[in-house]
């Protein structure tokens, strides 16, 4: 057991700090989620695509590196001890491509990603619905057969970037007689197309950072059928375990976000009311960053993800809420005008809902990982 | 880089788990409680044979030269199953306190399970460990070895942790550079992270075998969200202790504030393994006859021992924040 960083690693991580250090904007781009940062942010996007660090996990013929989970691990923490931005192409590129690697055709890989790599093409994400939120089995939105392709009817919710995105993914119901897992059908859909509506939804902050979106007989080719008919509930569960696992949270975010914290203490005068909770926010971070280490190590020996990415989702989600609250708390006064860790608090309160809230990660956990049964269900 | 334990490592746990589950610790744990040490020497015999504490001695004294990990993966079995009896000291703190004269002295004895050690060290260790089992104390505060003198007992909330008060005794000077006092809190460490799983584990089968309103308890919310927390905390806490265990065999400059991060964290997830598992069980779990206050006890105990949960952010803090 080690925790050594191999030599091909360790340079693959110097560049990415040395390229990091030249270009990472001076001042922070304004918020992804109003129409000026969005399109900032895309600008970045394409500048982190030329250099080849959009998507470092990717095969090199998709603008990737082809670096390993560690590799992709020490990128993170490299980016976000640079306080790079925000990655308005994340949707796409950590939820919807590995399912593109896992269950999309050639052609599909060869016409989507590119276009996903550089920014070209932002993606939202289409799960939750009015009546599906946390039991997205529930979903209503349909998809029927016509000429070539389905044409796509009902309302998503909540879809993340979907205010400034071109494109969206998500599943609809394509055999109302299946059950409520089966009959359901993954598509990609242009969010520009004929009959689709997308209404913002102003967050917390006040920017319109998820949105509703309704379709109204959008059509769909069959090309942008992910996975076969049918199939689209397996298909997402890939995605799924990618959003709560290695991929969305990299540890280097919370690491880099404990070590301001320790440092903003150091700086108020290292006041005792707060000490502990300092330095359970370091701790905690510390503990999830060696966690994703282990889980590294564990990809490379050819292991799976499975239900141990909700251990990982809830973890790093109560993590970040506290290490923000106590960032507040610490600021006394300034904890309501501090605009950067005011963000982040707004940021982190989101973590323990999207993505499966708590309360699903617990009963994954308690029914998957540890073996209890199943509670009753309709 | 590769942060997983390797596969002889794990047959290395799973002899020391095969030698324990088959030996009765918890009768073990208390006959020693109540000063019958025979059967506890008979466990800590099938340790030794194993190699538990020659794992950290040279091998000119007649170790294994094993390092910290091979250590801690040993210590959280030892933990799972509430082993009685000075092992902290005698195969975490003695091996890497010993040089010289003293280790000749001492360590090839105490590889083969023949003599054990209690340690004192400061305010974090004020009392010594089964020492009237141990054959010589560590003092790691003023670094000496010596003779053990004993001024009387002091009862501790777990039973099986029988402590003393020690009188002057003669002694000579050791110099360790205070890696033994870590080597000592990263053992603790895993002992909790033991305790902590054989209280998770406990209280899912008995969740899975207790009905009540005619459901299975372990089918309700209320309990699984209980578990699942644990389960994650556990989770967590794992790659801390093996993380400050790669510091200690790498000689890390940073294995203080590795130590202390894995004591806090694992210290907190044992704990909140110990009051779920009580919590779960009811009024059965709250029994002397049941296992489960075996681990609660010794768990709340060793939450304080070796540097209680302030000492140790205090630690982090001077590492992070360049003060506590």
């Amino acid at each position: 057991m080690d925790l050594d960083i191999d030599a091909e690693s360790a340079a693959f991580r110097d560049e990415a700090r040395d390229w990091l250090a030249e270009h990472v904007p001076r001042s922070p781009l304004p918020s992804m989620d109003t129409a000026e940062g969005f399109a900032r942010h895309r600008e970045w996007e394409a500048q982190l695509a030329e250099a080849r660090w959009s998507v470092v996990s990717w095969p090199r013929e998709y603008h990737g590196r082809a670096c390993t989970p560690l590799q992709w691990l020490l990128f993170e923490e490299e980016y976000y001890a640079a306080g790079a931005p925000g990655r308005v192409g994340q949707n796409g590129i950590f939820m919807l491509a590995p399912t593109l690697f896992a269950h999309g055709t050639p052609e599909q890989r060869d016409r989507i990603l590119p276009s996903m790599a550089t920014g070209a093409q932002v993606w939202a994400q289409a799960w939750s619905e009015p009546e599906a939120g946390s039991d997205i089995a529930a979903l209503r939105s349909s998809a029927v057969r016509t000429d070539g392709g389905w044409l796509l009817s009902g309302q998503k919710t909540w879809s993340s970037r979907a205010a400034f995105a071109d494109r969206a993914f998500g599943l609809f119901r394509t055999d109302p007689d299946a059950g409520r897992h089966r009959g359901l059908t993954y598509f990609m859909l242009d969010l520009r197309a004929e009959g689709v509506t997308v209404r913002p939804i102003p967050q917390l902050d006040g920017e319109p950072g998820f949105a509703e979106i309704f379709l109204d007989k959008v059509f769909v080719p069959d090309d942008d059928v992910l996975g076969e008919p049918g199939q689209g509930w397996r298909v997402a569960m890939t995605t799924a375990n990618n959003e709560r696992g290695l991929s969305l949270r990299s540890p280097g975010r919370f690491v880099a976000a404990a070590g301001r914290l320790a440092e903003l203490w150091r700086e108020q005068g290292r006041p005792a009311s707060v000490a502990d909770r300092v330095a359970d926010a370091w701790i905690g971070a510390r503990a999830y960053q060696l966690y994703t280490f282990g889980t590294a190590s564990r990809l490379a020996e050819g292991a799976e993800l499975g239900p141990e990415s909700s251990v990982n989702k809830l973890f790093w989600s109560q993590v970040d809420v506290a290490l923000h609250e106590t960032a507040l708390d610490l600021l006394g006064p300034a904890g309501e005008t501090d605009e950067s860790w005011v963000d982040g608090y707004l940021f982190s309160l989101a973590g323990p809902i999207y993505g499966g809230t708590d309360q699903i990660q617990r009963n994954t956990i308690a029914e998957r990982l540890l073996g209890l049964p199943r509670e009753a269900r309709r | 880089m590769k942060f997983t334990i390797s596969p002889e490592q794990r047959q290395f746990a799973g002899s020391v788990q095969d030698l324990l589950s088959g030996a009765d610790p918890a009768g073990a744990a208390r006959a020693w409680a109540r000063g019958r040490s025979g059967p506890g020497r008979k466990l800590l015999r099938g340790l030794a044979d194993l190699g538990v504490p020659a794992l950290l001695v040279d091998e000119r004294h007649g170790g294994l030269g094993g390092d910290p990990v091979d250590l801690v993966v040993a210590f959280e079995v030892i933990g799972y199953h509430a082993v009685p009896g000075p092992v902290v000291e005698s195969a975490a703190v003695a091996p890497v306190a010993l040089t010289g004269g003293a280790a000749r002295r001492w360590l090839p004895a105490v590889a083969a399970g023949e003599s054990f050690a209690t340690v004192l060290a400061g305010p974090e260790v004020p009392l010594a460990l089964d020492a009237d089992v141990a054959d010589f104390v560590l003092d790691l505060r003023a670094g000496t070895v010596g003779e053990v003198r004993i001024a009387h007992r002091v009862r501790s909330i777990d039973p099986a942790r029988r402590l003393f008060r020690l009188a002057p005794g003669e002694s000579s000077p050791v110099d360790e550079g205070g890696r033994a006092f870590e080597t000592g809190a990263l053992a603790v460490c895993a002992q909790l992270l033991g305790a902590g799983q054989w209280l998770l584990d406990t209280a899912v089968g008995y969740a899975k075998q207790r009905s009540q309103y005619g459901r299975l308890i372990g089918e309700y919310q209320a309990i699984k969200h209980l578990l699942a927390d644990v389960a994650t905390q556990l989770e967590l806490a794992r790659p801390l202790v093996h993380g400050a265990a790669v510091a200690a065999a790498g000689g890390d400059p940073l294995l203080p504030r590795e130590v202390s991060a894995a004591k806090v964290f694992a210290g907190q997830a044992a704990y909140l393994a110990a009051r779920t598992a009580l919590q779960v069980h009811g009024a059965i779990g709250y029994t002397e006859e049941h296992d489960l206050g075996l681990r609660l006890t010794k768990v709340r105990a060793l939450l304080g021992a070796w540097g209680s949960a302030s000492f140790h952010r205090a630690r982090v803090r001077r590492a992070v924040a360049g003060a506590a």
